[in-house]
């Protein structure tokens, strides 16, 4: 089995982002950047069904600048095999990543695609969605648990009453929720060993993907700012501000 | 200008989340049809219609619509399409599901999660775990669009006159079936709608210590939740998390016991009327936003807070 996971650049989960005094964006110039988090639990369980012997190849994809290339090291440092970077400083909304991903699925055939249910800067959670209805497959998506059977794949679905199972054919696109697997560190012969793995490079318009933005960011601005409130000091004093203060119980 | 609101709903009745998307039609104004797919789905297609601002409910039922399975709800919302100007679904796990599904197949590009309709073209979302707001125009034909449900109150359930009409069921996809599901089971209030919640992190340390807060809850008639922290150590189900990936919740009063305050959190709760944070330590990040901090052992506090509860009469 061949598999294709999506690994995105973004911001560092870490990092309070602020926003830009021009209002046309946040501050990413000198910021930690890193890996979806989302996208090292998809390469983690690549490298997992592969080390099970399920998975024959993993490929790790990312879509973006130059540095892109820094996150598919380091997805190539946990375990995947070969690197795909399609090189672009376009913003790409989700529906341009989908096209552009399924150009390469059209190429590189995988038996299964695996994005993160959420990159945690747009938060946008469609990219995956997208792609599998471009390519006219089954998603599996907020995989908390996937197991293989042959041609086809039972996964167990995180969803707002608790859990679902579905089981879906293959080829199939899965995204992944938090309690998946934990991602392992990469190892320092395995972060040497990466820097020998290739990647490959493309533009979009090598894909015949027009990226051309649909939405059009008119501001970004702060949320509203909450006002920090009080300390007290006893359980009565709090029971006491609930009830007379803010008359909430 | 007609629009399109996906039900998310359990076949008899509809989902709070529902109504709320309903009330966020209302402010782009013009006819509102809701799609109500499932099986023997009749009651919840009934509810629909008589919802205050509805129009028509279009009830499609099949087999192959019983769980909602993403494929076939695409499909059908995509034949459908073309009658609307705006096509709506709450931003849960459901529609998070569907509709970017549905987008990809219009060729449009979804914008996920607003919180504010500022007119036809052009709205508000979270970026950034709630650190910015940015506000963008949509330039497709159709806009699909999932709705924050926090940010609408929910429309009335009666006084509605809209009428329902059967329409096909679409195609069946093949590809995908639904195996089983293991949903939480409590009487109280769902987080998304519930009034009170009362959330545990890591601080609480054991799934065992839970029933402290769901006793408080109860008193309260609140809904209990969870961090992430609390749900990877198993202490509570998924369902329970509150954040940036899990449930926005935005409650009259919010209790957060032995919760640091992680931006990640904060992005799912920051929106609540009164906060209250519960942490021994005075410098968790929680007290920055919280309008009432008690510095305290949350295993001191909480059984205290619990019997004095008991001994006042509270609203519920
Ligand atoms: C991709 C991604 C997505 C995420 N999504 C979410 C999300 O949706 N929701 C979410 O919550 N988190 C999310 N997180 C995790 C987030 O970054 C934090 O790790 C998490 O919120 C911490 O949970 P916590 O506050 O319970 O634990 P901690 O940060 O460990 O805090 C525990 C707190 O309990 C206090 N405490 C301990 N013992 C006691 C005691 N006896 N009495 C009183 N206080 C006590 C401590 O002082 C401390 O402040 C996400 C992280 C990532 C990377
Ligand atoms: N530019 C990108 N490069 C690589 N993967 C991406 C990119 N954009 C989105 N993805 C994938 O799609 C997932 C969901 O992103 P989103 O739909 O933007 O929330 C991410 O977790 C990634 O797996």
């Amino acid at each position: 089995m061949k598999l294709l996971v999506a690994v995105k650049r973004v911001v560092d989960y870490n990092v309070k982002v602020r926003v830009k005094s021009d209002g046309t964006g946040v501050e990413t110039a000198n910021v930690k950047m890193s890996m979806n988090p989302f996208d090292e639990i998809g390469i983690e369980e690549a490298v997992r069904l592969k080390e099970a012997g399920t998975a024959t190849e993993v490929i790790a994809i990312s879509l973006g600048v130059q540095q892109c290339q820094e996150t598919i090291r380091t997805a190539l440092a946990m375990g995947a095999d070969r690197g795909i970077h399609v090189l672009t400083d376009d913003v790409l909304e989700p529906l341009a990543v989908a096209k552009l991903m399924k150009a390469i699925v059209d190429k590189e055939s995988p038996d299964m695609v695996i994005l993160g249910k959420q990159a945690i800067d747009d938060d946008a959670n469609q990219t995956g969605q997208m792609l599998a209805a471009l390519l006219g497959w089954p998603q599996g998506t907020f995989a908390s648990k996937l197991t293989a059977n042959g041609d086809s794949l039972e996964v167990v679905r995180e969803v707002d009453g608790g859990l679902e199972t579905i089981k879906i054919s293959l080829p199939a696109v899965i995204t992944t929720d938090l309690r998946l697997n934990e991602p392992r560190y990469a190892s320092l012969p395995n972060i040497m060993k990466a820097k020998k793995k290739p990647i490959d490079q493309m533009a979009p318009a090598d894909l015949g993907v027009d990226v051309t933005p649909r939405l059009e960011t008119v501001s970004v601005v702060e949320p509203e700012k909450r006002e920090g409130g009080v300390k007290v000091e006893t359980v009565a004093e709090l029971i006491d501000k609930l009830q007379n203060e803010a008359k909430v119980i | 200008m007609a629009i399109l609101v996906v039900a998310e709903h359990d076949n008899d009745t509809l989902k709070a989340s529902t109504l709320c998307t309903i009330a966020a039609a209302k402010v782009l104004g013009g006819d509102i049809n809701v799609l109500v797919a499932g099986e023997n789905c009749g009651a919840a297609a009934e509810a629909a219609a008589k919802c205050e601002g509805v129009t028509k409910a279009l009830h499609a039922d099949g087999s192959h619509l019983a769980h909602q399975l993403a494929e076939d709800l695409a499909a059908l919302i995509v034949s459908m399409a073309g009658d609307y100007s705006h096509i709506l679904a709450p931003a849960s796990t459901f529609g998070k599901n569907v509709m970017p599904r549905a987008a990809a197949l219009l060729d449009v590009q979804q914008v996920s999660d607003i919180t504010s309709i500022e007119d036809a073209d052009t709205f508000i979302r979270p970026i950034y775990a709630g650190n910015a707001m940015a506000k963008v125009k949509s330039k497709d034909a159709i806009k699909v669009i999932t709705v924050r449900q926090t940010a609408y109150d929910a429309v009335a359930e009666e006084g509605g006159s809209g009428t329902v009409e059967q329409i096909g069921a679409g195609e069946d996809v093949a590809g995908s079936e639904f195996v089983g599901q293991e949903l939480s089971k409590s009487d109280r209030p769902e987080l998304t709608s519930a009034r009170v919640i009362i959330s545990g992190g890591r601080g609480m340390q054991s799934g065992d210590n839970f029933p402290m807060l769901e006793e408080i809850a109860d008193k309260l008639g609140a809904a209990v939740g969870a961090s992430r922290a609390a749900v990877d150590a198993g202490f509570v189900p998924n369902d329970y998390q509150v954040g940036q990936t899990g449930k926005v919740v935005a409650p009259e009063l919010y209790i957060a016991v032995g919760i640091s305050g992680a931006i990640q959190h904060l992005a799912g709760m920051k929106d609540s009327k009164v906060i209250v944070a519960i942490n021994k330590d005075e410098e968790a990040p929680i007290f920055q936003i919280a309008d009432y901090g008690l510095v305290a052992d949350l295993f001191k506090a909480v059984p205290e807070l619990n019997e004095e509860l008991g001994k006042i009469e509270v609203r519920k």
